[in-house]
């Protein structure tokens, strides 16, 4: 038996202290109202299809259709939306395993929420081994439950870590002019953290930032792409210099990385430039995933995105512009920058975009952000961000 | 000159070493042509021909068949003793040395009429295994009549001359009124499986419900294997060969035999369907007389006419030849020894191969206990007698698989026996059933009895889909309705979960929704 189910046993045991705590903060008391709503959302649902049993009527429940086809994007709020088109699961002999399970998730996610507690994606699959007939085989099949029923919950404004369930991975590294209030995890005193005193590492975003507090003057937030140039721009104190936020996303930013830089640009109105690769795989999956979230968790965008987010680099006119090393387009890529230029609503609706990424492909070629390394190892610094940031009107939507 | 000497001498010397060759040294050396390769094979082999004897014995006298065989161990590593028992009506004293005791010694050769055996070979081939491996005897205890007593034989083979030996001729008493009983030991193994003694005489049951089988294996429990009819086959009618089958050496043979006066009486009454005009069309595109003198004939004119036969159109030959088994009785077959849900059975009308008529019958047993995840078993029969070997070489197994079975429902891989729950019988009946080897194991691919077997099994095939089907529909109910079970208590949790329902609203919703799913699956 895993740790976790006998966590999510002591119901009774974890509620007396959660009033208790309720009662001595107001970010705990909100947090209560907050899952108040969410398990009122779950026994409402409950309820419907107890209801429709009753009454001698096949239960349905309503999903929102995850797919960039149900998708629509408006530029004035900045982020992919969830389309209108919903799929009805009715309880039939085909879908009464899934079902089941869907039903099966809906009660760990109560319990978890009554017991104050929370279940990774993986940790949710193995709790599901006590179900007997109704567990997952692999977590491929709780995740796909998992997301329906989240998307579920979304239409009703409630996301899913509200539904206690985590992430597996964790957000990016942050560094810079930033301090942070979060509390201890297990006491709940509050703790402050200062990103400008993290010496050679980094301040990790935690999976879930909604309680987080923010301090800050930076004049911007740079979200980067890699590790390592990352580590350069942390190493030579390039944060202290241009007075701003590094965040490293480490290829396609994780939904707390993402949800960490909008609220930290939203709360302190600081603007956000993103300095990714120049590949259609930079452009079309990391960057537009960072502004305006993705096809197939269009439910979550809304809080998951970063509309304010800006193209510093680097960009293919920077190919040609800085002379940069590239590699030739490989035929995914082809197809990942024709996929985009007619089917992703984002890079239709902004032109400079159409161009960029037709003369990427026209140029037949990719450059990495290290590649500025051709000029010395400090170009990056010393020359490409400084003269970028003196320009930024020229940076892409 | 020295050389031409020294050639002579090599040609004599040659011809001092050149000798007639026995058919049974022959045999001895050669004795996997008739089915005796290995101990477990030589066991079948003898059971069937001693078997076979039996039932031919008793038809054409007329007597329902009563038979038993035994097998017991006899002295000695991998030695067995066969033992058949017939109620036959016996061999006359005189006959029973030859027709035991001498290979190619028979009745049926020279004749054209449908007949388990037919070259008189089988049971003196399998006395002389026994007599090679094991150097003992065979021994008959034959009875013609209530009123005269049994004579008891034991013979030997001399296999230089293809002669019998008479080791002992005694007169004994014997209870039976009539019959025949074979004893012959020999080197063999005994071996459940598809290719098993077992697996013969059930077979042979299948085919002949008339017969009654008692059996009495080395090991294991004795079988009975009851009849289902009391009525006898009809008893196939002699035919005269039909000019389509016949080839130049033969129209020599029959010319030398026969008594006719005259080529154009040759032709009507040594023949099958040749009326007078066909005759006289025959001699003319032959360019013969009517009237030549047979014994003037020869090799030319045995051309002449096997050319001139192909121009004539000929009626097909008779088939009172053959005696089928039924579609009534090959369906009682089945019933009495397989268990299946369905029973399909198509015996065609007669058709004609090289001027030989044949007739095929077709029966399919479906469902029931048969295994549904395994190639289909094909029984083959030729003259109600089962093929257990030589399976790829038939007529039958190609037929099978050259069928398209996906059309009704089973699975097929290309070029493959389909895959179910279905047993196949094909039996082919003819007066001269064409054999690929003396050991009568499998039937050679003529396109004519290809055809009439992919029809045969065709007509049984379209029943077979509207029955799959449903069962295929049958286990999916199955299978939806263990789904039910299984995951509708766990919507009946989920809710109680997290509604906090009592135990008793929660059963109630598990049965409301079991309830509202079954009706659902019902319009």
């Amino acid at each position: 038996m895993s740790p976790k189910k006998k966590a999510v046993k002591k119901k009774a045991a974890g509620k007396a202290p959660a009033r208790k705590a309720g009662a001595k903060a107001t970010a705990t008391t909100a947090r209560r109202t907050e899952d108040r709503e969410t398990t009122n959302r779950i026994r409402g649902t409950a309820r419907e299809v107890y209801g429709k049993i009753g009454n001698g009527v096949k239960p349905h429940l309503t999903f929102p259709m995850r797919a960039l086809s149900n998708v629509r994007y408006d530029e004035r709020k900045g982020y992919f939306e969830l389309g209108r088109t919903r799929k009805n699961r009715t309880l039939t002999v085909n879908t009464v395993r899934t079902f089941a399970q869907t039903l099966r998730m809906m009660g760990l996610s109560k319990e978890m929420v009554e017991a104050e507690t929370f279940a990774t994606k993986r940790e949710a699959y193995y709790v599901s081994k006590n179900w007997e007939e109704a567990k997952f085989n692999d977590q491929t099949e709780s995740d796909t439950v998992m997301d329906d029923m989240e998307a579920l919950f979304s239409l009703h404004g409630i996301n899913r870590e509200q539904l206690r369930f985590y992430p597996e991975e964790h957000g990016g590294a942050v560094a810079g002019e930033l301090v942070i209030r979060d509390r201890n995890p297990a006491t709940g005193k509050l703790s402050v953290i200062d990103c400008t005193q993290m010496g050679t590492g980094a301040y990790t975003i935690p999976h879930s930032v909604e309680h987080l507090e923010f301090e800050t003057k930076a004049r911007f937030i740079l979200v980067i792409e890699t590790g390592g140039m990352f580590a350069r721009l942390h190493s030579h104190g390039y944060w202290e210099e241009a007075g701003c936020i590094i965040v490293s996303m480490g290829g396609v930013p994780t939904r707390a990385t993402r949800r960490f830089v909008r609220r930290l640009s939203d709360d302190k109105k600081i603007p956000v430039y993103a300095f990714v690769d120049c590949d259609p795989y930079g452009i079309s999956n990391i960057y537009r995933t960072l502004k305006v979230g993705s096809g197939n968790a269009a439910h979550i965008n809304k809080f998951f995105c970063v509309p304010k987010a800006r193209f510093l680099g680097v960009t293919p006119q920077d190919i040609v512009d800085y002379e940069l090393p590239t590699h030739p387009l490989k035929d995914v890529d082809v197809k990942r920058a024709n996929d985009a230029l007619k089917n992703d609503p984002f890079f239709k609706t902004h032109k400079p975009w159409t161009r960029a990424l037709e003369m990427l492909i026209k140029m037949g070629v990719r450059a990495e952000q290290q590649a500025l390394a051709k000029w010395g190892l400090n170009y990056v610094i010393e020359e490409y961000l400084p003269r970028k940031l003196k320009k930024k009107t020229s940076f892409l939507p | 000159m020295a050389q031409e000497t020294s050639i002579a001498a090599k040609a004599r010397a040659m011809a001092s070493k050149q000798r007639e060759i026995s058919i049974s040294e022959f045999f001895t050396k050669n004795r996997h042509l008739l089915g005796f390769d290995s101990p477990r094979r030589a066991l079948l082999t003898t059971v069937k021909e001693a078997v076979d004897n039996s039932l031919d014995a008793c038809e054409e006298a007329g007597i329902v068949p009563e038979l038993d065989v035994t097998i017991e161990r006899a002295n000695g590593e991998d030695r067995l003793r066969v033992i058949v028992t017939d109620n036959g009506p016996g061999v006359v004293k005189a006959q029973v040395p030859n027709i035991f005791a001498k290979l190619l010694y028979g009745s049926k050769f020279h004749t054209l009429k449908q007949s388990r055996g037919q070259q008189g070979l089988g049971i003196s081939a399998a006395g002389m295994y026994g007599q090679m491996t094991t150097g003992h005897p065979v021994k008959i205890v034959s009875k013609i009549s209530r009123r005269q007593k049994a004579h008891y034989f034991e013979l030997r083979l001399d296999t230089a001359k293809n002669r019998p030996e008479i080791l002992c001729d005694e007169q004994v008493d014997w209870e039976q009124a009539h019959g025949t009983r074979v004893t012959i030991e020999l080197e063999a193994r005994y071996q459940k499986g598809r290719q098993s003694v077992d697996e013969y005489l059930r077979q042979t049951a299948i085919a002949n419900p008339h017969v009654r089988l008692t059996y009495k294996p080395p090991s294991g429990e004795p079988m009975v294997f009851d009849r289902g009819t009391k009525a006898l086959p009809v008893e196939p009618k002699v035919i005269k060969p039909h000019p389509y089958g016949v080839e130049v050496g033969m129209i020599v043979n029959l010319l030398k035999g026969s008594k006719s006066k005259g080529l154009r009486a040759f032709l009507m009454n040594d023949l099958s369907r040749v009326s007078a005009r066909v005759a006289d069309e025959i001699l003319k595109e032959a360019a013969l007389s009517p009237r030549a003198r047979l014994s003037r004939l020869g090799n030319v004119e045995a051309e002449k006419i096997f050319r001139a036969i192909r121009k004539v159109r000929i009626m097909a030959p008779p088939t009172n030849c053959i005696s089928p088994i039924g579609e009534d009785l090959i369906l009682r077959g089945l019933k009495k020894e397989i268990d299946a849900d369905l029973f399909l059975t198509k015996s065609r009308s007669p058709a004609v191969y090289r001027g030989n008529p044949f007739l095929i019958e077709a029966g399919i047993a479906l469902g029931g206990g048969i295994p549904a995840d395994q190639p289909v078993k094909v029984m083959r029969l030729a003259n109600r007698v089962p093929m257990l070997y030589q399976n790829g070489a038939c007529a039958i197994t190609k037929s099978v698989t050259a069928t398209d079975w996906k059309k009704y429902g089973l699975q097929q891989p290309k070029g493959a026996l389909p895959v179910g729950p279905m047993i196949i019988m094909v039996h082919v009946a003819s007066a001269w059933v064409p054999f690929t080897s003396e050991s009568k194991d499998a039937i050679a691919s003529y396109p004519e009895i290809i055809k009439e077997i992919k029809l045969a099994l065709q007509e049984c095939g379209r029943h077979i889909g509207r029955y799959i089907k449903r069962r295929k529909r049958e286990a999916e109910e199955l299978k939806k309705r263990e789904y039910i079970d299984k995951y509708i208590p766990h919507i009946g949790i989920a809710l109680q979960e997290i509604l906090d329902l009592s135990e008793k609203q929660k059963d109630r919703t598990i049965a409301q929704l079991r309830d509202i799913l079954e009706r659902s699956r019902k319009l």
